[in-house]
């Protein structure tokens, strides 16, 4: 049973997601963030979820869409910005950027750029668990566009024959960029059944709903961590923006959106909170507040920390410690 | 002093680790129940077990991908490729993952992955089955590239290589398994980036690794014969790159050839000669002369195949030329 602080933390996360996100919009519109900025709003529940059902010594590897799950996991919302700033007090040191988020010392093994790249990873850190005797468990996120791409076929084949505790999250958005996975991929609706070819056992879930999402990870994970291999978790979800910020969405129309609206996971589960009595406007609204003081703290950080030194550009391309 | 072949040699180095190191096992395609598609392996699933000598599919991203991933998470995972034609199937997990984690995450991951794979050509095995693309994964940054001629570089090499951090690429030309040589008795090693002069000379340098290192000292004994004493030089490791060991010898013999098996156009070795230029062109007596495999994708037929890679008669011709002769 989930007490009151722990429900007023998934909301915190949810809200300091939404905010860094929405200032993170705000700040490459302002030319402070260079490159690709992929952002998370609309899939808050997802990472907040999930997330909320592992433990430390369990790994997060995800894809390039990485803000959200960096947050959830606890690196600290000011390295995070401070490394879309490509400032040398990032997450990554300024060497990685918005796609490619890392933090070992919270098992946080990378955000990755390439449409399934991590998937392969996720194998060898769930040996690495096994390994370790502690019973770990790799969640590995990705987008619907990995369906399509031969190393989802290849990771699951291997991770279901080698019986490895990995819970595959499947965020499904419904496009790949911009295009809708009926146009591109054969399976239809209900893309989790894929998993019965590999014989891993799977479910779907209502990836708005921070709750739903994380009971059904709790149970993914129970399966997982009693011994019986890899579990696949699709999660359906809507992203309320483009693929990245560049993106003007001519591929899909406005009234697309409107069924997801109600669903927003940050005003919904704000809702449910109210209405069950679980919380109050005041308590929310404190913590909206302190969400507000975090992310302009976030921002004041990036803003003053320095570039990486020009002489460190060719540092850490190889490791020298043995 | 023991006797053995280069495959010996690499068994021995991988038998080892696994009984030093509880942090090393491999997968591969066919090494276990199989015996290794080049027997390198051979005996090793009864040895060790499953757990070690893990069997994979033919799914080459997937287990190179997964040695990645068990390298981050602090294990010495060795991966075998069966050729390194087939690494192009990896290509993703090698050039975009294991190369670039360290850098990325900032010091935070390393990937100490040994990717060992079969390259080269000379065995009939036609166009997809006998390429060398050591020269283009030295060119990227954040791997290392170790290419051992001999069965002591061989043991010497692999052993320095499971003490590395980083991820490596260990090639081994499919036509020297079998090539036999002195191996010291010691636990010896041999570091990276560190070229072996494999026959001291002063009229020319000639700089090969792998087969064409035989290639190179075979066509300098026949030199030999003339009274002119070649310089051969076994670059051992592509990245780290010795350079200095060759400028030194060209600084000495003003004079050079690079000799690899790779297709000349755009390669390792047009790299190395522009870099041995840069670095000695006042003291060269003549240009850099640069010998690689024919620009073709590789025939079938043995007469073709022949003319398409370079040999010791080849490059006897051009050492006489070079020297006068």
């Amino acid at each position: 049973m989930i007490n009151k602080e722990q429900l007023i933390g998934l909301y915190y996360q949810i809200a300091l997601i939404r905010l860094m996100e929405e200032r993170s919009g705000e700040m490459y519109m302002r030319g402070k963030i260079r490159g690709f900025l992929h952002l998370y709003i609309g899939e808050e529940a997802i990472a907040v979820g999930t997330i909320a059902a592992t433990e430390p010594q369990d790994y997060i590897i995800t894809h390039y869409r990485d803000h959200g799950h960096a947050i959830a996991r606890g690196i600290p919302s000011n390295t995070i910005m401070a490394e879309l700033y490509g400032k040398a007090s990032g997450c990554s040191g300024g060497r990685g950027g918005s796609m490619h988020l890392f933090d070992s010392s919270r098992n946080f093994a990378g955000g990755h750029a390439i449409v399934g790249g991590q998937l392969p990873i996720a194998l060898g850190l769930a040996i690495a668990a096994q390994k370790s005797g502690k019973n770990g468990v790799v969640l590995c996120y990705f987008g619907d566009g990995v369906l399509n791409q031969g190393e989802f076929h290849e990771s699951m084949n291997l991770a279901s024959v080698w019986k490895l505790p990995i819970l595959f999250v499947l965020e499904n958005n419904l496009y790949g960029m911009g295009s809708h996975i009926e146009r591109v991929h054969s399976g239809g609706k209900d893309a989790y059944k894929i998993a019965d070819y590999y014989r891993i056992p799977s479910s779907q879930v209502d990836g708005m709903d921070v709750l739903k999402v994380k009971e059904a990870t709790e149970k993914a994970i129970n399966s997982i961590r009693a011994g019986k291999g890899p579990f696949f978790m699709e999660a359906l979800t809507w992203r309320f923006q483009g693929h990245s910020v560049a993106d003007p969405q001519s591929y899909r129309t406005r009234e697309e959106n409107i069924p997801w609206l109600p669903k927003d996971p940050l005003t919904s589960f704000r809702a449910y909170l109210l209405d069950s009595a679980q919380a109050t406007a005041e308590e929310l609204d404190t913590v909206d507040q302190q969400v507000q003081t975090e992310v302009d703290e976030a921002v004041r950080f990036a803003e003053e920390s320095p570039y990486p030194e020009n002489d460190t550009l060719l540092e850490a391309i190889y490791s020298s410690q043995e | 002093m023991a006797e053995m072949t280069l495959r010996d040699a690499i068994t021995q180095g991988l038998r080892e680790a696994i009984q030093n190191d509880p942090k090393v096992f491999i997968m591969g395609e066919d090494i276990g129940a199989y015996g290794g598609p080049y027997a390198v392996t051979k005996g090793f699933l009864d040895e060790f077990g499953p757990d070690k000598i893990r069997d994979t599919p033919i799914s080459e991203s997937a287990i190179v991908g997964a040695g990645v991933g068990a390298a981050m998470g602090g294990e010495r995972p060795v991966v075998e490729l069966m050729t390194i034609n087939f690494s192009l199937l990896a290509a993703d997990q090698i050039i975009n993952h294991a190369a670039k984690m360290h850098y990325m995450s900032a010091g935070q991951y390393q990937v100490p992955l040994i990717i060992r794979t079969v390259t080269g050509g000379g065995a009939g095995l036609g166009a997809t089955h006998s390429q060398s693309f050591e020269g283009f994964y030295a060119s990227i940054p954040g791997l290392r590239v170790v290419f051992p001629s001999t069965p002591a570089d061989a043991l010497g090499l692999l052993r320095t290589c499971f003490q590395e951090p980083n991820p490596i690429l260990f090639c081994e030309h499919a036509l020297l398994y079998g090539a036999r040589g002195e191996v010291p008795e010691d636990d010896f090693q041999i570091p990276l980036g560190k070229a072996r002069v494999a026959r001291a000379g002063d009229a020319i340098t000639v700089v090969s690794y792998g087969r064409m290192a035989h290639i190179a000292l075979n066509a300098a004994k026949q030199l030999a014969e003339n009274g002119i004493e070649a310089e051969v030089i076994d670059l051992r490791t592509l990245s780290p790159l010795d350079l200095e060991t060759v400028v030194a010898s060209v600084q000495k013999t003003h004079k050079c050839l690079v000799l690899e098996e790779a297709w000349k156009t755009g390669g390792f070795g047009a790299y190395l000669a522009q870099s041995v230029q840069e670095a000695t062109f006042d003291e060269l007596d003549g240009p850099v002369i640069h010998i690689g495999g024919k620009d073709v994708p590789s025939p079938y037929a043995k007469n073709l195949e022949d003319l398409a890679i370079p040999n010791e008669q080849l490059v006897l011709d051009v050492l006489r030329e070079q020297c006068g002769l």
